[in-house]
C-alpha cells in the first residue's frame, strides 16, 4: 500500500463526510472539522481514555499470542495433543465468546482482569486454529530434512515449527487488532470510568456531545490503525524473506 | 560399513516392501538404486537415514543399530528441504547451528563436535559448491541448481561419512545436473564418502553407482546389483560402454517388471 494512496483515500471519505453533513444540517452528524476542534479541545481527555484502551488491547493482544502461538503449535507437532484438544476447540469456536462478559464479570468484578481476559478469550481462538494448521501443514521434506541434520523435538521447534509460524502469527495479530478494538469497546462501556468506550458512550448518552463523541470514534479507529501499521512495520523487519524479490 | 539384516519393512497392514532383506555397502562404496515411483526406493533411504524403522531385522551403520537419525549420515532431498525464512548462507549453518543448540551429546551430535563459531565453515563450504555470491539470497531468489547446491553444502559442512540422496537432480535441467553430478562424484572422491544416490533416472545411476542396486516390484527379498566399475569418469558418459550399462540396467529393470506382471497374471 502506498502512502500517495493512503493520503487520497482519506482525503476523498472526509470530503464525502463534510458533504453529507452539510447536506443533513443534524447535530448528530457533526462536519469533520467540527469534530476535528472537539478532538483538539478534549485531546488532554481523550488521551487519557486513550492510554488505558491502548493498554488493554496490547495486554490481550500479548497474552492471547503468548497463550496460543505455543499452544496451536503443540497441537500441530504432537498428534496427540491435537486428538485430545480438538474436539474441544471445534464445539467452542463457534460460541460468541463476548457473551461471557457478563459472566466473567460476576467472578472477577469490574476489573481491569475481566475485560483483559474477556478479549483474549476471544482472540486465543483466533490466533490458536490458524497457527495450529499451518504447522500440521509443513512439508514432509522439510521436517526430514532437518531431523536428518540432527534436529530431535526442541531443535524443530526452535528452527522450523516457531519460524515458519511467524508470518500466520502476525496474519493473526492484524486480525486480532481489529476484533480486540470491536470488543474493546463493548467491555468499556460498563464498570468503568476510563477508556475510550466509556468516553463515547458517556458523550453520546449523557453528555449529548456529538462532535467530542465522534472525537472519541476518530480515536478508537487510530488507536486501531496504529496497531495495524505496527505490525505491518514488524512482518518488514521480521519476515524479510516475504518481501524478496 | 552399512548392513541390512533380515530386514523387513511394511507400511501399516499393507504388504512388505522389504521381506528379510539383506544387503551390506563398504565403506567409501558409491551406490546407485533405480526403481520405477512405488517400488521401494525412498523407503529404503528414509530406512538407512533412521527416518524409519524396520518392522523387524536391523539396520547397523559402524557398529551401531540404527532407530533415529545417525549425526553422520548426510541426507539431501530433492524437494531441497531449505527453510524458505532463511537466507542460503543461514539454511548451511542449520547444522551446526542444530549441534551448538544441543552440544556433542552423541545421540543429536557427534561427541567429538567441538561447540563453536560457524562462519568460516560455512563461508568454506558456501565457496567450495560456488554459491558464496548467494550467500544473503533466499532459496525462493536462487535457481534450482543453486538451492540444491546450498542443500548438499548443508550436509557436508556437517563432515558426514554416509551421504544419502534422494533423487536430488530430477527438477534440473539436463546442464544443471550433469554439473551436479560431476561435483557429487567430486566431492564423494574428496571426502571419502559412502554414497548412497536413489533414482528413477538411468543415466544418474549409471554415472554415479559403481554399484547400482535395481528394485523391481516389492517385496524385495534379496538384492539385485549390477556391477559398473566405470562409473564416475567424465568420460564415460560419451562412451558406448555408458550406454550399454544403461540398456542393461533398463532390461534388469523391464525383467523385473515382467516378473510382477506374470506373478499378479
Amino acid at each position: 500500500m502506498r502512502k500517495r494512496d493512503l493520503i487520497i483515500t482519506t482525503l476523498v471519505v472526509l470530503l464525502i463526510w463534510q458533504a453529507l453533513a452539510m447536506l443533513l444540517q443534524r447535530d448528530i452528524l457533526p462536519t469533520p472539522i467540527a469534530v476535528a476542534q472537539a478532538f483538539v479541545a478534549n485531546l488532554g481527555e481523550i488521551a487519557k481514555h486513550s492510554v488505558a484502551s491502548g493498554f488493554r488491547v496490547i495486554a490481550s493482544i500479548v497474552i492471547a499470542v503468548f497463550l496460543a502461538v505455543p499452544a496451536g503449535l503443540g497441537m500441530g507437532q504432537i498428534p496427540a495433543l491435537n486428538r485430545i484438544f480438538s474436539p474441544l476447540v471445534y464445539i467452542t469456536y463457534p460460541i460468541p465468546k463476548i457473551v461471557f462478559f457478563p459472566i466473567i464479570l460476576l467472578f472477577l468484578g469490574p476489573t481491569e482482569a475481566a475485560k483483559i481476559l474477556t478479549i483474549v478469550l476471544i482472540l486465543f481462538f483466533q490466533i490458536l486454529v490458524p497457527v495450529r494448521d499451518e504447522a500440521l501443514n509443513l512439508r514432509p521434506e522439510l521436517l526430514n530434512s532437518v531431523k536428518s541434520l540432527g534436529a530431535g523435538r526442541r531443535a524443530l521447534f526452535r528452527f522450523v515449527y516457531l519460524p515458519s509460524s511467524l508470518p500466520i502469527v502476525l496474519t493473526t495479530v492484524r486480525l486480532s487488532v481489529g476484533t480486540a478494538v470491536a470488543v474493546l469497546y463493548f467491555t468499556e462501556v460498563t464498570a468503568t470510568y476510563l477508556g475510550l468506550g466509556y468516553y463515547i458512550f458517556l458523550m453520546s448518552g449523557t453528555v449529548f456531545d456529538y462532535a467530542a463523541t465522534y472525537a472519541g470514534a476518530i480515536a478508537m479507529g487510530l488507536l486501531g490503525l496504529v496497531l495495524y501499521f505496527f505490525v505491518d512495520w514488524l512482518e518488514k523487519r521480521l519476515c524479510p524473506w516475504k518481501f524478496a524479490v | 560399513m552399512i548392513e541390512f539384516r533380515e530386514v523387513t519393512f511394511a507400511y501399516a497392514s499393507a504388504q512388505p516392501v522389504f521381506d528379510r532383506f539383506n544387503w551390506s555397502i563398504g565403506r567409501g562404496e558409491a551406490w546407485a538404486v533405480i526403481g520405477g515411483s512405488g517400488n521401494g526406493k525412498t523407503t529404503l533411504l528414509m530406512l538407512l537415514a533412521g527416518l524409519r524403522v524396520p518392522t523387524s531385522g536391523e539396520i547397523v551403520v559402524e557398529d551401531q543399530v540404527i532407530d533415529r537419525p545417525r549425526p553422520r549420515t548426510g541426507l539431501v532431498l530433492q524437494e531441497y528441504g531449505l527453510l524458505p525464512w532463511a537466507t542460503i548462507k543461514q539454511n548451511v549453518a542449520l547444522g551446526l547451528r542444530v549441534r551448538n543448540f544441543y552440544g556433542p551429546d552423541g545421540r543429536h551430535t557427534p561427541v567429538e563436535h567441538v561447540v563453536g563459531p560457524i562462519e568460516a565453515l560455512v563461508e568454506k563450504w558456501l565457496k567450495r559448491l560456488g554459491i558464496e555470491a548467494m550467500r544473503d539470497r533466499f532459496p525462493a531468489q536462487c535457481s534450482g541448481g543453486q538451492r540444491q547446491r546450498a542443500a548438499i553444502a548443508r550436509t557436508l559442512v556437517l563432515e558426514p561419512d554416509v551421504l544419502l540422496m534422494d533423487e536430488p537432480f530430477a527438477a534440473l535441467d539436463a546442464p544443471t545436473r550433469e554439473d551436479l553430478q560431476n561435483l557429487t562424484v567430486e566431492l564423494q572422491r574428496e571426502q571419502n564418502l559412502t554414497l548412497v544416490f536413489v533414482t528413477h533416472n538411468l543415466e544418474d545411476a549409471v554415472f554415479l553407482g559403481r554399484k547400482i542396486l535395481v528394485l523391481g516390484q516389492p517385496p524385495h527379498t534379496a538384492p539385485v546389483v549390477i556391477e559398473n566399475p566405470q562409473a564416475g569418469a567424465l568420460a564415460y558418459r560419451s562412451e558406448s560402454a555408458f550406454f550399454e550399462m544403461c540398456a542393461r540396467v533398463r532390461e534388469s529393470l523391464t525383467h523385473y517388471a515382467l516378473i510382477a506382471a506374470a506373478a499378479h497374471a
